[in-house]
């Protein structure tokens, strides 16, 4: 009964969702209120980043991704605060097997190929694709691989934290200097060099290298507390 | 009702076809599944097609990538006539950036939710929503 | 990508229904690529490919597998 309920509210709903969406013209402009204009020229134009979806991200949006990273701290905190059953003993993972030496010695030879790729994909956010995120989640899944191949790989929590603080102080302290110098936070206060160098758009790079230290940090937090979580 | 499903050529439409079905199915998984994990399956599939229906929309057809490569820039100057001509033929970037923030906002309650789920299991040692009694609504 | 969604939603095993949601995030992410859009693509592989997935599987091994596994433990709820 409940599943025939459920059904004729889920065909309303696509009937009338669709009828929204086939009004659309698929591969045209539909926003037409020039907020992409104004993006794609004063990208390349006033800031100097080759990479829109960056500059939006970091500086025309900077204060939403201050917003965000608070979002990811905050899920980080809740899960460790609601999986919390006492004290648990170190070493004391819940592994269903141990890895072979095949397994153990490969991720020991790919660990600093990925933490190197995580790096460079968020240094080089503002020229190519990916950025502090990308980057910060590619040294989660690195610490991920070790955790999960050796049964006594310990990630500190205090440099974890450390790391995760500083990046945030970073990134707050720059928008507020921004907002000394600028009159609003975030201000691109350095001097913003040539188009598609590295050293180019002012604060934006060294925000997206806070942001992916904090994204890295705060991920490989979050795996470390559900992995060392046991009945 | 005055929209022609039939009319169009359904090829071009198919990012928007697929991006409902996949939201319809995810909101069946989430409504009628009494599995915990399986609901919170269901809501990341749901969170999956609002995420491809917001980038399709973005779409330009033959548009580049939003990003001034070297090997887009050639070795034109960047004068503003040269910005807005290239800017022409790029996608919409704000829907990408959105996107972006919602993918990792959705890992982060995909996460929480997890948890919850363990702790609802440790408390009650069941998954099941019915026997669950006080989620009952 | 709606024959994986399907399948996710059907599996009454739920590790192979986790499994099912990882390609789901797979081919989205080849779908971002080809609306031209490499920075989403990128999050999308390495989050909803990667970690979400991870995160499943810690919590199925601390719950139950199947999903009759939850009929069946008609335990009452204690306390």
């Amino acid at each position: 009964m409940k599943k025939i309920l459920v059904l004729s509210l889920l065909a309303v709903f696509g009937v009338y969702l669709a009828e929204v969406l086939f009004k659309i013209d698929f591969g045209h402009q539909f926003f037409l209120n020039g907020v992409k204009d104004f993006y794609l020229t004063a990208s390349p134009d006033k800031l100097k980043v080759a990479n829109v979806v960056t500059s939006i991200v970091v500086n025309f949006r900077g204060f939403d991704t201050l917003g965000e990273v608070t979002v990811l701290f905050l899920a980080t905190t809740a899960m460790s605060s609601i999986l919390y059953k006492g004290r648990h003993k170190l070493g004391e993972r819940a592994v269903l097997f141990s890895s072979s030496r095949i397994v153990m010695t490969g991720s020991k030879l790919l660990f600093p190929a990925i933490i190197l790729l995580g790096v460079y994909v968020f240094v080089h956010g503002h020229l190519t694709p990916g950025g502090g995120f990308q980057g910060g989640v590619i040294i989660a899944t690195g610490f991920l691989l070790m955790l999960l191949s050796y049964q006594d790989y310990q990630v500190s929590h205090v440099v974890l934290s450390v790391v995760e603080s500083l990046a945030g102080i970073t990134f707050a302290s720059i928008g507020l200097i921004g907002l000394l110098n600028g009159g609003t936070f975030l201000h691109n206060f350095l001097h913003t060099g040539v188009l598609n160098n590295l050293l180019s758009g002012g604060v934006i790079p060294i925000i997206y290298i806070a942001v992916g230290f904090k994204v890295g940090a705060e991920l490989t937090g979050l795996i470390y507390t559900a992995l060392n979580e046991k009945d | 009702m005055e929209f022609k499903l039939f009319d169009l050529s359904i090829v071009e439409y198919a990012f928007f076809v697929t991006s409902v079905l996949i939201i319809l199915i995810g909101l069946y998984a989430a409504l009628v599944k009494k599995t915990l994990i399986k609901i919170v399956i269901g809501l990341s599939i749901l969170d999956a097609g609002i995420n491809l229906l917001l980038i399709s929309i973005g779409y330009l057809k033959a548009g580049t990538a939003p990003i001034f490569s070297p090997a887009l820039v050639k070795n034109m100057p960047l004068t503003l006539e040269n910005i807005k001509k290239l800017s022409e033929g790029m996608v919409d970037p704000v829907p990408q950036a959105l996107v972006l923030t919602a993918i990792v906002i959705g890992f982060g309650v995909t996460a929480v939710a997890l948890s919850l789920v363990i702790r609802l299991y440790r408390h009650h040692h069941t998954l099941n929503i019915d026997e669950i009694k006080n989620l009952k609504w | 990508m709606t024959g994986a969604a399907v399948y996710s939603v059907v599996q009454r095993d739920l590790l192979y229904a986790v499994i099912g949601t990882g390609v789901i995030s797979l081919i989205l992410s080849i779908l971002f690529l080809f609306l031209q859009a490499p920075d989403v693509a990128l999050t999308e592989a390495a989050i909803g490919v990667a970690l979400t997935t991870i995160i499943f599987i810690i919590t199925i091994r601390n719950t139950v597998r199947y999903e009759e596994d939850s009929n069946r433990h008609s335990k009452p709820a204690s306390k």
